[in-house]
């Protein structure tokens, strides 16, 4: 690989990647992060190599990360010469012929685009990139433009920038759309305390869940004594539900990796961790590569644009312990203990991995500082409200139509997210709840869509940002299921250090269990409430401290349905099987048979085209008969 | 030197100086399980937190990690703090509930069993404070007992619960349990524990025994005296 060590050599590095991203020839893109390839997209791959090869054309077929809307994957790309980037969804190996004679004959009858970019907008550059040249082309004039598309409209991608777009295995595509440029600027242009100083300026806080603001911690950690300091990329994103720092980590490494060699530089350190969970193997493989490729290209290593800095990264891979996304559990791990961790008193930017001072930052933060540096922190700052600055990328997933990775800007309503992005509720279902911030997090309830997502507003009402898991609920959610499904995750993710945390999570799951088995009892309400409080203070990490919120917001939320729980032994929602009863209402029930042939306890009776019965004592509460039956016939109370 | 208030009491002590220390030198009493003046501190047991008030922040924190800063006004005994320690009490009586110890400290405080929560039957005395793992790296130096699992499923045991082959028999681990949970049986020639047998020495001056073989092996490996010197027990020598 050609050394980079001037801006030149990187405009020439970048030369090659325009070409690549805006090729003379047709380009077919395919989504290939996990999510996509969880979707069958390796098949579509597969399934273009072969057509394009049959046909002996001369098309370029290529890899990329998430492209967002997970909805509709695979989801694929097709660039052609002067003529807007098409991007296609719901693509099977089957429609790739029917493709392919579209691109050939310049048409979009049979496939139909889900929308068009005719620019690109390079952020980090500020700059524009046209596909387009001249007028659009009468036949993509329906096809609206990405951001006309209520999925797109209110995003603003600065941390996922090149997410979906770039071949994340292509360093010169990283560097064509600005990569590596904002290092150049910090080398040679800025002083570390000036780096410090812009971050703080740029008002970023840490997006893996705590909101502290980044460069203050860059600031202590660049004040603390010491010659050797480390930056460390906490990759152990673990909440059920999320994986944005996965796809910044699959789609765009070298983000990530650009901002760790500024944030070294800004304080002082020469060697850098990224911590990734081994469950996360096109993560580790992509980002072993764009370390690679960075040290080939002498971006990485001694003397880094020919100045005396020296600094490179080491991959670590966790095993998959929730707890080790706690920074103190997460630098035991990295020195090969047992991932647990210790109190904070003495802060880890003074004494932290190896007892030396220790810069750590979440992947999503990390990918936010490039752009700061180039862009400037006042522009940073501008974006999102007061005290929450920048955009936030969250998860969107659970009861929602338009399930995918968003990137908003900070202060956002949730109602906007959910219906102008996600698309709302589907199958005409009422909105009940969202969980922000994970297992760690709260349920925010329908009526309090109007809040700003902000750092500060999600606090308040006793939830908080987390890392970017958003747990859309439906009417037919049952919030203290929910509750316990949480603290039942966290049961088994306590490392068992502290009591609280070890013992006391385990009883309020007890407890919860309980009163979703019907045997609740008068005042478990509160006995839980005073736990929560004691667990919060007394527990030694995050975890246990942040443990109970699920518990307290859908307490404070839905205090109700503890209620119907413990008293009147049911659940409103028709979830928990101990409270429940399906029934088949015989105005409805035409006796075609469906349900009692796929009841899998034989529990329902009857003759064709009577009414059928269900036998309560046999019955296992499945809901497959509710599920199954085409009149609505069946109901659960 | 650093002035701080604890319960209403004006005190000064040397930077470094533990909250906990600075407040037992001051005949306040704070209950702990697990810190221990043999070994490192580890926050485990949670039973020794205390509120700190710094400006308008207050905060719960433990007083065996926590170091004096200047002007700090610590509680030792407000509700908010109660709270914590009997919930781990509380905690610590279902998990352990055959344990004298807990439940005398849990009379102490005025603390009385929950009966809603579940009474475990298999964690025996444990309550996991880690002095024993702590003294057998730190003081012993052998580090033959670790932790295996997490959460509630974790326990103290040798690797993989197998025979250890480092474990030199000398009970520093059971001396140091509060609650007496390890189990060390030593009878004239041989003593038990965890799982293994260890041949005793005799004094070759008095014949009793008194310490096991591997132990005194280990001893003169480390301190380069023969071990024909540490064949004599320390009341003959």
């Amino acid at each position: 690989m050609k050394k980079i060590s001037t801006l030149d050599d990187l405009k020439k590095a970048g030369d090659k990647g325009l070409k690549s991203l805006f090729p003379g020839d047709v380009k077919i893109v395919v989504g290939m992060a996990t999510s996509g390839i969880a979707s069958g997209a390796g098949e579509v791959y597969e399934a273009l190599k072969t057509e394009i090869k049959k046909r002996k054309l001369p098309y370029i077929l290529t890899k990329t990360g998430s492209m967002g809307m997970d909805f509709i994957e695979p989801l694929i790309d097709v660039i052609e010469k002067d003529k807007p980037r098409l991007a296609y969804g719901k693509m099977t190996p089957d429609k790739v012929p029917q493709l392919i004679d579209q691109i050939v004959k310049g048409t979009i009858d049979k496939i139909r685009p889900v929308y068009r970019v005719d620019e690109e907008d390079i952020i980090a550059k500020r700059e524009k990139k046209h596909y387009l040249t001249g007028a659009v082309p009468e036949y993509l004039k329906d096809i609206p433009t990405m951001y006309e598309v209520p999925f797109y409209k209110k995003q603003v991608k600065i941390a996922t920038r090149n997410c979906g777009i770039i071949d994340p295995e292509s360093i010169e595509e990283y560097i064509a759309r600005g990569g590596y440029l904002s290092l150049h600027k910090a080398l040679s242009a800025m002083s570390a305390e000036g780096i410090v100083e812009d971050v703080i300026k740029s008002g970023l806080r840490g997006r893996g869940g705590g909101g502290f603001p980044t460069g203050v911690k860059w600031q202590s950690c660049r004040r603390a004594e010491g010659d050797i300091k480390y930056v460390i990329c906490n990759g152990d994103e673990g909440d059920p539900g999320a994986y944005m720092d996965r796809s910044v980590m699959e789609g765009d490494p070298h983000s990530v990796i650009e901002g760790m060699i500024i944030g070294a530089y800004a304080v002082g350190a020469q060697e850098g961790f990224i911590y990734v969970r081994n469950e996360y193997p096109l993560a580790v493989a992509n980002l072993t590569k764009a370390i690679e490729d960075a040290r080939g290209c002498g971006l990485l290593g001694k003397n880094i644009f020919g100045t005396n800095f020296n600094f490179d990264i080491k991959i670590s891979k966790g095993a998959g312990a929730f707890v080790c996304g706690e920074s103190t559990a997460l630098m035991a791990s990295l020195e090969g203990k047992a991932g647990e961790p210790r109190a904070k008193y003495i802060h880890t930017v003074e004494h932290g991995l190896w007892d030396r001072p220790s810069n750590l930052n979440n992947v999503e933060t990390w990918a936010n500082v490039p752009v700061i540096i180039s862009r400037g922190g006042k522009w940073f700052s501008e974006i999102g409200v007061p005290h929450s600055t920048g955009t936030k990328v969250f998860s969107l997933v659970g009861k929602i139509s338009n399930i995918g990775l968003v990137e908003v800007p900070m202060g956002i309503s949730l109602k906007d997210i959910i219906y102008d992005i996600g698309g709302g509720i589907p199958g005409g279902n009422k909105f009940k709840a969202v969980q922000t911030g994970g297992p760690s997090g709260g349920c925010i309830p329908a009526t309090m869509m109007n809040l700003s997502v902000d750092f500060d507003a999600l606090w308040e009402a006793g939830s908080m940002m987390g890392s970017g898991g958003m747990i859309v609920m439906d009417e037919k959610t049952c919030m203290v299921d929910l509750a316990r499904y949480f603290i039942e995750f966290l049961v088994s993710e306590s490392c068992g250090k502290c009591t609280p945390c070890r013992e006391g999570v385990r009883r309020m799951n007890d407890i919860l269990h309980d009163i979703c088995a019907g045997r609740g009892q008068e005042g478990d309400v509160e006995m839980l409430e005073s736990m929560a409080k004691g667990i919060v203070d007394g527990s030694l990490c995050a975890l246990g401290g942040s443990a109970p919120n699920p518990v307290l917001s859908t307490i404070k939320y839905f205090r109700e349905e503890y209620d119907a729980h413990i008293k009147q032994k049911k659940c409103p929602a028709g979830v928990c099987r101990a409270l429940i009863k399906y029934e088949i209402n015989a105005k409805k029930c035409t006796g075609c048979t469906v349900c009692a042939k796929k009841c899998p306890s034989e529990c329902i009776s009857g003759v064709k085209k009577k009414v059928h019965k269900i036998d309560q004592k046999k019955c296992i509460k499945c809901g497959i008969c509710m599920e199954s039956c085409k009149f609505n016939a069946i109901t659960v109370k | 030197m650093v002035n701080f208030i604890i319960d209403g009491k004006k005190i000064t002590a040397e930077k470094g100086t533990m909250v906990l220390e600075a407040a037992r030198a001051n005949g306040i009493d704070i209950p702990t399980l697990c810190a221990h003046e043999s070994v490192s501190r580890s926050g485990a047991c949670r039973l020794c937190v205390v509120e700190a008030k710094k400006g308008k922040r207050a905060k719960i924190v433990t007083s065996c990690l926590y170091p004096v800063e200047e002007g700090i006004i610590i509680e030792t005994k407000n509700e908010r703090v109660m709270n914590v320690r009997r919930l781990v009490l509380q905690l610590l009586m279902a998990r352990c509930p055959e344990s004298e110890v807990i439940r005398d400290l849990a009379k102490q405080l005025g603390v009385d069993p929950q009966p809603r929560f579940n009474q475990d039957e298999d964690k025996g005395n444990c309550i996991l404070c880690r002095s024993c793992v702590r003294v057998c790296e730190e003081v012993v130096g052998v580090s033959a007992i670790g932790f295996s699992c997490r959460g509630a499923d974790k326990a103290v045991g040798p690797p993989f619960n197998e025979d250890s082959a480092v474990c030199i028999g000398c009970g520093a681990c059971a001396f140091i349990c509060p609650t007496g949970h390890i189990e060390m049986e030593t009878t004239e020639d041989t003593r038990k524990i965890w799982g293994r047998t260890f041949k005793m020495k005799a004094c070759s001056v008095c014949s009793r025994y008194f310490a096991p073989e591997d132990q005194l092996k280990y001893i003169s490996k480390k301190t380069g005296v023969p071990l024909k010197e540490l064949a004599v027990c320390t009341d003959c020598r």
